[in-house]
């Protein structure tokens, strides 16, 4: 694997194989060295062009305990607001040495672009691209799902039948994207919930059922998994819902939504969280969340990823 | 005194084979078995001749963005397709929305001598959408213009479009409407639908068009005044055009070339080649709007070349520039995507890309097709050949064209503009030569 851009390049055999080797690298956090040397005298740049600490920190921490040299480069504030061009930034970060180059971009397809453009050599992860892709972290829930669903057991296996409601702001989440099509490579079913002003006029190219009714899905699909997406603050200054309150009400989950689920379901939410909006202190706080695991199998995953792609181990070897 | 010519062995667009005489800007002669003393011959047999070809609808960027195309290098690159007239689009630097800046345009188009070049005018000051533009002084100014666009914004002010329909009026000017409903566009990026939902790129949808099309042809009919649609892009507005056709509205139409081939899957790898605005649609609109193009419904075809940068489109797609460039390519793709799907005769392209729009923008001395006595605009085209088109094909100064690397048929062998040749034996006539020939004709008696 050269590159890492999107889930929907990954089939079943490589996305499985990509969780069993973040299962590898999750063993290692239990050593008492945390620490491998894979990437030893590699360096792998985390380029951000919007703020995200916690992806950057969690990229960081998997390229450190792989030992490879971390360059942060936020892009704001730098050469780049005085109107540099990725072209040139790119190419200056692999004159200093970068294999690697960690990708956040606002504009759908920006990883895609730089991997296909020739202007450097190094791999490029695609760390979240506008509206399109979050692949890292659709590789992390699917990596807690499966955790969740076959424990100490989870190599070689998938997920499938899985059900799975993925609740908000769909048009404009890079996680949904992501996880539609890699839950359904992994053999899940996904069911999208929101209101339609929160959906693409067409879902047809996504793979996935479409509700509007959050307590009638609930009742319907009967889920394993309940995704809840973070509500952006820009939504609600332009007119996709009426107000927060209407919001919290209709697709939020809070208590007694929460104790509708299947007593088996779990909740996830990418963080950061809007309690009180898409989720309420009850499922938040229950030991069926699992947000902290998902910022732990963060690291894992991006273990996984780094050490795929920098490496020669790639897909078609396997 | 410029040279004649003696155009051998042409087959005309109803098949007939004839030789042409060219002297002193006009047809002079045309028959079989012609000759004349002194004249450059130039061997036709089996190319077609088709009337000066009339672009509708160009950015030429000049005043303002030289960096991409200027008056004479876009004038070249219109000659290379066969063209001898083009309508220069307002959205240069400044706005052509006064007399001085049409005028400037003009005369730069007449000094590089390579096409008829038409300002349009702006509708608005500044394309801001608020205030009428000097629509009157541009009209009664030395470049005497009659087409007023807004193109690259809409005029979506309704009061504003009515005010500027019933304007023009009065000299017989044309408002042509880049329909795209703003607030329904907002940051739009491509085509709305599956793909765009995939790809996580913000929608354009059809209805942003098609709405502000419905309005417009309406408003027309209420103030009785003449209007065209720029690049019409999706069937629903092609079921718009036809429903005012057939209530007597005056409304034309036009559709570019790559609407008419490319559709949106190409946007599938983020290469912002195939960044364009209004953007490209799916296979079903292509066939609507080559089906509008063969019986009528729209009128023309216009190329909107849009020169770039190559820094404007090898980025990022959000932050890519939108067009492609179009002049040269334009002739061949309507060759492939109307004439060898036998949707129009060699007739009707002559009529789509010359007489049709010469009239609509009023644009004189152009489109009255090669007749004897005729003004001696023309071109001569190679309908045999296939080529993979390449930049080499390309005569302006930005290569951002969707069809690099595409089989094409035919190729422009020659073209004449008031008698001189721009382009002989496939390549562009040098620009010192053109020029001359230019000054000549303005200095002649």
């Amino acid at each position: 694997m050269r590159h890492l851009l999107s889930t929907a390049d990954l089939d079943h055999g490589a996305a499985v194989h990509l969780l069993d080797v973040a299962e590898d690298m999750s063993d290692v956090a239990t050593r008492e060295v945390r620490k491998l040397p894979t990437l030893r005298g590699r360096t792998v740049v985390n380029l951000f062009y919007e703020d995200s600490t916690r992806t950057r920190i969690s990229f960081e921490a998997a390229a450190k305990r792989l030992s490879a040299d971390v360059i942060n480069f936020a892009a704001k504030g730098s050469s780049v607001s005085k109107g540099e061009s990725l072209k040139d930034t790119v190419q200056t970060l692999a004159a200093m040495g970068a294999d690697g180059i960690v990708l956040r971009h606002p504009a759908s397809g920006a990883a895609k672009v730089l991997a296909d453009s020739g202007w450097v050599d190094a791999s490029v992860v695609n760390a979240g691209d506008g509206t399109h892709e979050h692949p890292t972290q659709a590789l992390l829930d699917a990596f807690t799902m499966r955790r969740r669903v076959h424990g100490a057991a989870s190599r070689g296996r998938d997920l499938d039948g899985l059900r799975v409601l993925v609740v908000g702001d769909v048009l404009h989440s890079r996680v949904a994207r992501s996880n539609a099509w890699l839950l359904r490579t992994l053999g899940a079913s996904v069911t999208v919930v929101a209101p339609p002003t929160l959906l693409p006029v067409d879902v047809s190219r996504l793979g996935v059922d479409v509700a509007y009714d959050l307590d009638e899905a609930i009742a319907d699909v009967r889920p394993d998994v309940v995704m809840m997406l973070r509500i952006q603050q820009e939504r609600m200054h332009e007119a996709f819902f009426p107000n927060a309150r209407e919001y919290a009400r209709v697709w939020g989950l809070g208590s007694a939504r929460f104790r509708a689920l299947p007593e088996t379901a779990i909740v996830m939410h990418p963080g950061p969280m809007n309690r009180g909006l898409e989720i309420g202190d009850e499922a938040a706080d229950s030991p069926r969340s699992t947000v902290r695991d998902q910022v732990a199998h963060g690291v894992s995953v991006r273990m996984a990823v780094l050490y795929l792609t920098l490496t020669g181990d790639r897909e078609d070897a396997r | 005194m410029t040279t004649t010519h003696l155009v051998r062995g042409a087959e005309t667009v109803d098949g007939t084979r004839t030789d042409l005489v060219l002297r002193d800007g006009v047809v002079a002669e045309a028959g079989t078995g012609l000759s004349a003393a002194g004249a450059t011959v130039v061997d036709a047999d089996g190319l077609l001749v088709l009337p000066g070809l009339v672009d509708l609808h160009t950015h030429l960027r000049e005043p303002g963005g030289e960096g991409s195309e200027t008056v004479l290098t876009g004038s070249r690159a219109a000659a290379a397709g066969g063209f001898t007239a083009v309508n220069a689009m307002a959205n240069s630097s400044p706005v052509a929305d006064t007399a001085g800046v049409v005028e400037q345009v003009q005369a730069l188009g007449e000094r590089a001598g390579y096409v008829t070049v038409r300002p349009i005018g702006a509708v608005s000051q500044g394309l801001e959408g608020t205030h009428l533009s000097e629509i009157g002084a541009m009209a009664r100014s030395r470049a005497a213009v009659r087409v007023f666009s807004d193109d690259g914004h809409c005029v979506a002010d309704p009061l504003l479009m009515r005010r500027a329909l019933e304007y023009v009026k009065g000299f017989g000017g044309v408002v042509a409407q880049h329909a795209q409903e703003p607030r329904l566009t907002v940051g739009a990026q491509m085509h709305e639908g599956a793909l765009s939902a995939e790809l996580g790129l913000a929608g354009w949808p059809a209805v942003a068009e098609e709405a502000i099309i419905a309005r417009d042809v309406l408003l027309a009919d209420h103030v009785g005044a003449r209007l065209h649609v720029c690049h019409v892009s999706t069937a629903g507005s092609v079921e718009v055009i036809r429903w005012a056709k057939s209530r007597g509205i005056d409304v034309t139409a036009e559709v570019t070339p790559h609407h008419l081939l490319l559709t949106e899957d190409l946007v599938a790898g983020y290469d912002a080649t195939y960044k364009v605005n209004p953007p490209l649609r799916r296979q079903e609109d292509v066939e609507a709007l080559r089906a509008a193009l063969a019986d009528g419904t729209i009128d023309v075809v216009a190329t909107d070349h849009a020169p770039h940068t190559s820094e404007a489109k090898h980025c990022e797609w959000g932050n890519a520039a939108n067009g492609m460039v179009g002049l040269e390519s334009a002739l061949p793709v309507v060759h492939a995507t109307m004439v060898e799907t036998g949707l129009l005769g060699w007739a009707d392209v002559a009529r789509v890309l010359s007489s049709a729009p010469a009239r609509i923008g009023r644009v004189p001395g152009q489109g009255h097709g090669v007749v004897v006595g005729g003004p001696a605009e023309l071109t001569l085209y190679d309908r045999s050949v296939t080529r993979t088109f390449s930049t080499d094909d390309l005569a302006g100064r930005s290569t951002n064209s969707p069809y690099l690397g595409r089989t094409l048929p035919g190729r422009v062998v020659a073209t004449f503009h008031r008698g001189w040749a721009t382009v002989l034996d496939g390549a562009v006539v040098d620009e010192d030569v053109v020029a001359r020939s230019a000054r000549a004709a303005a200095e002649a008696p």
